[in-house]
Formats: C-alpha cells, sequence, structure tokens
C-alpha cells in the first residue's frame, strides 16, 4: 500500500515537474493579487501593514483554490482514475498521496514565496517567518477541503466557478486563524494558539478529508 | 426490503413503507395541509402577541418587535440546515431515494430563513446599533450558512443525474455540518479580538413573559411553515424524478 | 393594548420602516416560495 502511494506521490510530482508553467501561473496569480491591493488601497504603509497578513493569506487562499481543478481533471480523462478506483489498494490511501503530492506542487511554491510579499505590505521580520509557517500549516487543510470539492464537480459544467462557491466558505476558518498568527506576530503577542490550531485543523482535515473525497470520487464515476 | 414483520404489518406502523416515494407522496399530500394550516393560525397568533399583548421594550422602544420573526428565521436556518445533513447522512447510509429528495427540498426554505434573519437582523441594527451590518460572529455565521445553502443548491442544480446529484449533496452537506461549528467559534473568536466597534449583542433586553410567548408561539409557526413548504416541494421533486413511471402518469391523468 | 390608534399602530414609535420592512420582506418571501412551489407543480404536471 506505501509503495503504491509512493508511486503515486512520485508519478503526480513527475507530471507536475513536466507542467512547470501551470505552478507558475499560479504562483504568479498569488502575486499579481497581492500586488493589485495597494493599487486599490493607497500606498499608505500603516495601513498596508494592517492589511497585509489578511490580504496575502486571501490571495494565498484564491491561488490554491484554482490549482485545485487541476487535481483529478487528467486522470478523470484519461482514465487512470478509475483504475485507482477499482484497484486493491483502499481509494482513500491513493487519495491522500495525490493531495499530498498537489500540496507540494501547488502549495508549497505559494508558501515560499509569500514572504516576498509580506515584504511588500511592510510586514517585520518575524511576522514574514510566521507569515510562512501559518501557510505551511494551513494550507494542507485547504487543499483536503478543496480536494473535496474538487471530486464532487468532477466533469460537471461550470466547474470552476462552482468549486470556488462550494470551497471558499469553507476556507473561512483557516484564513481567520492564519491571518490572526501574522497579525499577533506583527503587534508584538505570541502567534503559538493560532499556529497550533492551524496545525489541528490540518491534522483533522486529514484524518477526515480523504474519505469525504473518496466518497465524493465514486458518486462522480456512478 | 427484507421484510421480516409481514405477518404482524397490519399490528405494528411500517416506517420503511413510507421510504419509498410512491407510498410517501400521498402522505406528503394529506399532512401538508395541515402543517400550512397549522402554520397560518400560529403566524397569527404569534403576531397578535407580538403586537398587541406584549409591551413596548423600555430601552429599545418598538424596534424590538423585530425579534418575533428574527429569531425563530435564525433558529429555522440552522435547524433545517441540521435536518439537511440529517437526510442527506440517510441517504448515503441507507441508499434510500427519498433521503436525497427531502435534503433538496429542505435547501430552498433554509436558505430563505436565513436571508430573512440577514435581513431582519440588518433592519433591526440600523435603530438599535445604528448600522446596517456588524461583523458580529453570529452575523457573519449566517452569512457563511447562506453561502453554504447556495453551495448546496448550486452543486445539485449543476448535475443533471438525479442520484448523482443527491450523493454529491449528501456529501457536501455532511462536511458543511461538521464546518459549522468550527466556523462559528474561528469567527467567534476572530471577532473578539478585533474589538473594534462599541457594539455588544450579548446584552439581550431582558424579556418580559408575554414576549416571550409571542416569540416562541413563532417559532412553531416557522417550523410547522417549514415543514408544510419542504412536504410540498418533496412531492414536486418526486413527480419530476417519476414521470415515467405508471403511478404518477396515472396520478396526473386522474387530476385533468 | 399597545396603541392609541392606527396611524400610532403602523408608525410604531417612529420604527416603523424597519418593523414593517423586516416583516413585509418576511412575508414576501413566504409568498415567493409558495409562488414558486405552485409553479414548479404546475410544470410538473404539464411535462408529463
Amino acid at each position: 500500500m506505501l509503495s503504491v502511494m509512493r508511486n503515486v506521490i512520485a508519478r503526480d510530482l513527475t507530471l507536475a515537474w513536466r507542467r512547470r508553467a501551470d505552478v507558475f501561473v499560479s504562483v504568479l496569480f498569488f502575486v499579481i493579487v497581492a500586488s493589485l491591493f495597494p493599487l486599490g488601497i493607497g500606498p499608505e504603509p500603516k495601513l498596508l501593514r494592517v492589511i497585509g497578513p489578511g490580504v496575502v493569506w486571501v490571495a494565498a487562499l484564491l491561488a490554491s483554490m484554482l490549482a485545485l481543478s487541476r487535481l483529478f481533471a487528467d486522470d478523470y480523462a484519461d482514465g487512470t482514475l478509475e483504475q485507482m478506483l477499482i484497484g486493491a489498494t483502499p481509494l482513500s490511501m491513493i487519495v491522500i498521496a495525490k493531495v499530498f503530492a498537489h500540496w507540494i506542487a501547488a502549495n508549497l511554491p505559494l508558501v515560499l514565496i509569500a514572504p516576498l510579499l509580506g515584504l511588500q505590505f511592510g510586514l517585520p521580520a518575524d511576522a514574514l517567518a510566521v507569515l510562512a509557517l501559518a501557510l505551511a500549516l494551513g494550507t494542507p487543510s485547504l487543499s483536503l477541503i478543496g480536494a473535496i470539492g474538487a471530486a464532487l464537480t468532477l466533469g460537471l459544467r461550470g466547474g470552476g466557478v462552482l468549486l470556488a462557491l462550494l470551497v471558499l466558505p469553507l476556507y473561512a476558518p483557516v484564513l481567520i486563524l492564519g491571518s490572526l498568527a501574522v497579525e499577533a506576530t506583527a503587534t508584538g503577542m505570541t502567534a503559538q494558539p493560532y499556529l497550533l490550531l492551524l496545525a489541528a485543523m490540518s491534522l483533522a482535515a486529514l484524518s477526515l478529508a480523504p474519505w469525504a473525497i473518496a466518497a465524493a470520487l465514486r458518486i462522480s464515476y456512478e | 426490503m427484507p421484510s421480516a414483520n409481514l405477518q404482524n404489518e397490519s399490528a405494528s406502523f411500517n416506517w420503511f413503507k413510507y421510504a419509498s416515494p410512491q407510498a410517501f407522496f400521498p402522505l406528503a399530500g394529506a399532512i401538508a395541509p395541515w402543517f400550512a394550516a397549522f402554520a397560518a393560525v400560529l403566524f397569527v397568533v404569534g403576531l397578535y402577541i407580538g403586537f398587541f399583548v406584549a409591551p413596548t421594550d423600555a430601552q429599545q422602544g418598538e424596534s424590538y418587535r423585530i425579534i418575533f420573526i428574527h429569531v425563530p428565521a435564525a433558529w429555522m436556518s440552522m435547524v433545517i440546515y441540521l435536518a439537511m445533513a440529517f437526510w442527506a447522512g440517510i441517504g448515503l447510509a441507507f441508499n434510500t431515494r427519498l433521503s436525497g429528495m427531502m435534503a433538496s427540498a429542505l435547501a430552498p426554505t433554509g436558505a430563505w430563513f436565513t436571508f430573512i434573519a440577514l435581513w431582519t437582523g440588518a433592519l433591526w441594527g440600523r435603530p438599535t446599533w445604528g448600522t446596517w451590518w456588524v461583523w458580529d460572529a453570529r452575523l457573519t455565521s449566517e452569512l457563511l450558512l447562506l453561502f453554504l445553502y447556495f453551495g448546496f443548491m448550486a452543486l445539485q442544480a449543476a448535475i443533471d443525474d438525479p442520484r448523482r446529484a443527491d450523493k454529491a449533496g449528501a456529501v457536501l452537506a455532511l462536511v458543511g455540518v461538521i464546518n459549522i461549528p468550527i466556523i462559528y467559534f474561528s469567527v467567534q473568536w476572530w471577532n473578539t479580538l478585533h474589538q473594534g466597534s462599541s457594539v455588544s449583542l450579548k446584552s439581550a433586553p431582558t424579556m418580559a413573559a408575554t414576549m416571550f410567548t409571542g416569540m416562541m408561539v413563532m417559532v412553531f409557526a416557522c417550523w410547522a411553515y417549514a415543514i408544510a413548504a419542504a412536504l410540498w416541494r418533496v412531492r414536486c421533486i418526486i413527480l419530476e424524478r417519476e414521470l415515467r413511471t405508471d403511478w404518477v402518469r396515472a396520478y396526473l391523468g386522474k387530476q385533468t | 393594548m399597545n396603541w392609541g390608534s392606527m396611524i400610532e399602530f403602523f408608525a410604531m414609535g417612529g420604527k416603523g420602516l424597519y418593523v414593517w420592512g423586516s416583516y413585509g420582506v418576511t412575508f414576501a418571501v413566504i409568498a415567493i416560495e409558495i409562488a414558486m412551489l405552485a409553479l414548479r407543480r404546475r410544470a410538473a404536471g404539464h411535462r408529463a
């Protein structure tokens, strides 16, 4: 079972590497969305420092969501997913592997680039570190919850917009805790409780979401 | 369906009989008007108590009278989501078709109640706190609840195959119901840490007994209305989905 | 009885717009929902 999971991860990462352009586009989207906010709000540094954590998190949320439609679409189109459905390995395990690979390809770049965006908003150095850490702890639950939506909307018309409608309200707790962590650091308080809660949510999502994702995939194939 | 109690079917009431849409259709048709009538009577009684018996509130004046619709609507918005998730879960677990139809039938009524709760909340907030909207934990969660309802309905509308729509909606409703408490507590925490506004929704005015009675009557009125509307809608859904069956053809033929 | 006259009743102590705005929209919503249900029922009947 573990070897199957390893193979799925290796395969998905290879595929993602061959399509580096896709990854690059979502990172670019992340950077552009975050950079548009100062243009709309004005260059006042004090104000930007206040809205910075929230803006970077919202941009990360959107970028992470946009990448979701790639998660199952190709495997659905070429029949690989059907093989996984009827294979001997539990579907939820394969799903964990796929979401993990997707997270590395689509969300890890966001985590790494985020401190740079935080710099644009004048966040202090320790807040930048916490921003990256909070994103690293919070984005796994985004990927896991999002994968439920991606599986449910597989092959549907208007899937992309529908996916946003399904998934974004469920992202609210991660957004709240993530921006609070950064804000707390920026205002000289401890970010620890928020980071712990983000980690707890990702672990809870890891234990519950794979079943929902597997169930949703089976439903989409009926 | 395994019928172990076939012999004493006449003696004991067999609930599973009504799990079939064909059997449930006339039952829903028979009881829906009763709930509707009950709702109408309770609305009249509740509004009479609310407007003519309950005294003017000492702090808020007359605008508090919005409570008689606001609080019941807010309760219903949550209760209906729970009921929806319950039927969705039953549908997934026992693969009963009617459960999925019930879940779909509840969603629009739940969304309407959520909208009413938000609307009346805004109209109550304006004269009371001087603002249409505050990012209070309860208001924000209610708004997110409305989005969850919309997501459920949009997902089901996008799927042509009714069985897939039922099951996909069920998974989404169950994911949503797990998330609602998380959303609520995170929003509440977020709000208390951002205590910029002076508005506190926690200090509710102490309620006179008649106010409470009026509110509870309205709560029951809303329950009865929601049940009647859901039963009525589930009848529409049954007809739409079973259009090709003999019994629906016979039923519709008899009507015209 | 709270109200001396009809005018007082509709004024709601100066808060009439808010109170009647709430109840008006509520009953409008109920009317819309009932109408939509009736239309849906009729459409189902006609499709057969």
